[in-house]
């Protein structure tokens, strides 16, 4: 879906960037009508135009190319930052403990921590609605601060990292199935 | 003759002092407990006034809710009588006590009522129909608007002869409710009447806890960001914030004293503290890595029940606050949270949580057995003695999936819904009703 509305705006940057080339190609060849100068002359000043519209062709595709490539990396700083708030660490049941994949997508997170390094962070853990509202408070703190040990033994600093319980008060799937109870389980991460 | 608490009765005076001393009492806890049929009869008016036969009317009816809510008097119904005391007279020697034995009523309550510039004078009788004794006679009074109090006074009275304790009538319940969108704390008497709210923070609030003589309430707030204590103290109407670094959650309050225990997480590990009313820190009582939650004294306040997963999983604790010796009161099932201690210090009730459900247990605590209380209805959490002891509040979801409040007998009997009201009701908590004029 990130991806598509990508393509979406660079096609309307290329349409656009189009007719602008058209536009500005078509002004050079406008037939001057003042007093016939010597054939030489004219030739002359016609590749004059040529070479400069040439110049200014090149000139504008290079700024066009700068362009979508500045975007194009903006694009991909604010979908490694759309990753990373994103993507929740999953918990097990009643536990506070790294699965595997939480393992791996926490030092995804410390990669992107380390390559912006004045962003500061919310770690939030939450539980699924079993279990009792102060137990699970304390395992929703439990599981936030589990998460930011791991950053922290991965090298980010703890001064970038707070954080809050909301226990079962905060739940992703408010319904009462297997899936939703895994996708509450969770620690999430907002940008202060 | 003992309990002379009354904040707003001009005049009381016992009609007959001849009170029945060797009343059999009635034992509220006990599970094969047979209700006792009690014929609430018609009120006597004094002049025959419209007001006073609509007051009369309205003061049978809170009468018979309060007496049927007791779990242990059954009301009969009236069509069933054979006399009425209302044109034949009200006091003991105009009864016939035949009409009554002869229909099963093993209990009479006979009703005067007068209503005079907007004062009320309600002359009140509990007879016991085999032994033709008066139970209680007392007279009420006050103003018009106090008539549920009043008669809420009398129930006590009954309450206190049948079974020598003044029962639920002076109680107040807090809980948390979304009927306007957010969590917020209010407050509601006994039988779920008179529900008032208490915060209007438009956050997440939970866990209230009520002092022992229902004057300050304890709750945890998210209104400031993240999780606070805040200590309100209904007389002065201002506010205490417990607020370390951390989480500052589980408020409890200890029985009889304007000291409170909660689970507070600055040293980086949840323990269990006791606080002064001003929110000072007075000592940590746990002192183990894990969560260390839920509090709930012990009523001599020598001890406390609390969640621990210090074994791996949760468990219900036990520990003594001076010697700080710990011992594990729950085995059975892989989690139990939630522990509340019972008045007379004999049980705790807690929340199990097996794959069938999520369920109220009540263990006895020197004999460990355990007992269940709810089943197959719904998820069921949020135990909470009523002062008393006779009853539970409870939360449970066994009507359309919706977290809801509900009551129950100490033994499990008699489980029905406490409130009726928009959104979802969860964490009552009991305690004695403040009084503001004491």
């Amino acid at each position: 879906m990130k991806n598509r509305q990508w393509m979406n705006v660079v096609m309307v940057i290329l349409v656009a960037g189009l007719f602008l080339m058209v536009s500005c190609a078509k002004k050079p060849v406008v037939v001057d009508p003042g007093p016939i100068q010597n054939q030489s002359t004219i030739e002359a000043d016609e590749a004059k135009l040529k070479a400069e519209q040439m110049e200014a062709d090149r000139i504008k595709a290079q700024r066009l190319k700068e362009q979508l490539e500045k975007e194009k990396a903006l694009a991909m700083v604010q979908a490694a930052k759309d990753h990373f708030v994103n993507q929740d660490v999953l918990f097990e049941y009643d536990s506070s403990e790294l699965t595997s994949e939480a393992k791996l997508l926490l030092k995804e997170k410390a990669v992107w921590l380390q390559a912006n390094p004045g962003v500061s962070v919310t770690v939030e853990g939450h539980c699924d609605e079993r279990g009792t509202t102060d137990y699970n408070l304390a395992l929703g703190e439990r599981r936030a601060q589990t998460a930011k040990s791991y950053l922290v033994n991965l090298g980010v600093s703890g001064s970038r990292l707070s954080t809050i319980s909301f226990g079962e008060e905060k739940p992703v799937d408010a319904s009462a199935t297997e899936a939703a109870y895994r996708k509450n389980r969770r620690a999430h991460f907002s940008i202060n | 003759m003992l309990w002379c608490v009354f904040s707003f009765i001009c005049t009381l005076y016992f009609l007959n002092s001849g009170f029945a001393r060797d009343y059999d009492f009635i034992v509220v806890s006990d599970p094969f407990l047979k209700k006792t049929p009690i014929a609430v009869t018609e009120f006597k008016t004094s002049n025959g006034s419209s007001v006073e036969i609509e007051d009369g009317k309205t003061a049978r009816q809170i009468l018979v809710d309060a007496l049927n809510f007791t779990g242990y008097l059954k009301s009969m119904n009236p069509e069933a009588f054979l006399s009425n005391p209302a044109q034949t007279g009200i006091k003991l020697g105009q009864i016939n006590f035949r009409d009554w034995t002869g229909i099963g009523a093993d209990l009479l309550v006979t009703g005067g009522i007068t209503v005079e510039n907007n004062h009320v004078v309600l002359e009140l009788r509990l007879i016991d129909t085999f032994s033709q004794k008066l139970v209680v006679g007392n007279r009420y009074s006050g103003s018009r608007a106090k008539l549920r109090e009043m008669i809420h006074r009398f129930c006590g009275d009954i309450s206190y002869a049948l079974t020598r304790n003044r029962g639920v009538f002076d109680s107040r319940i807090a809980f948390v409710s979304t009927v306007n969108g957010n969590k917020e704390i209010f407050t509601c008497d006994f039988d779920g009447q008179s529900i008032e709210q208490v915060t209007a923070h438009k956050s997440i609030s939970l866990s209230p806890s009520l002092s022992s003589d229902g004057q300050f309430l304890a709750y945890v707030t998210y209104s400031r960001g993240r999780p606070e204590i805040f200590i309100r103290n209904f007389a002065s109407k201002k506010n205490v914030i417990v607020n370390h670094k951390g989480m500052n959650i589980s408020p409890a309050w200890m029985p009889g004293q304007k000291t409170l225990a909660a689970s507070l997480s600055f040293t980086g590990d949840q323990e269990i503290y006791l606080l002064t009313l001003e929110g000072e820190m007075i000592k940590r009582i746990t002192n183990s890595w894990g969560i260390d939650v839920s509090p709930s004294f012990s009523p001599d306040g020598r001890k406390i029940a609390f969640t621990s997963k210090r074994t791996g999983t949760p468990q219900i604790h036990i520990m003594d606050i001076a010697t700080q010796d710990v011992h594990r009161l729950t085995f059975k099932g892989r989690n139990n949270t939630s522990p509340a201690w019972s008045p007379d210090g004999r049980k705790i009730a807690y929340v199990g949580i097996e794959d069938n459900g999520i369920n109220i247990y009540i263990m006895d605590v020197d004999s460990g057995m355990p007992v269940q209380l709810t089943m197959d209805a719904g998820d069921n959490e949020d135990p909470a003695w009523s002062p008393d002891g006779s009853m539970l509040a409870f939360t449970s979801t066994r009507e359309g999936r919706i977290s809801r409040l509900y009551v129950m007998n100490a033994s499990g009997t008699d489980q029905r819904r406490l409130l009726k009201m928009d959104g979802k009701q969860a964490q009552p908590n009991w305690s004695l009703l403040w009084n503001k004029d004491n």
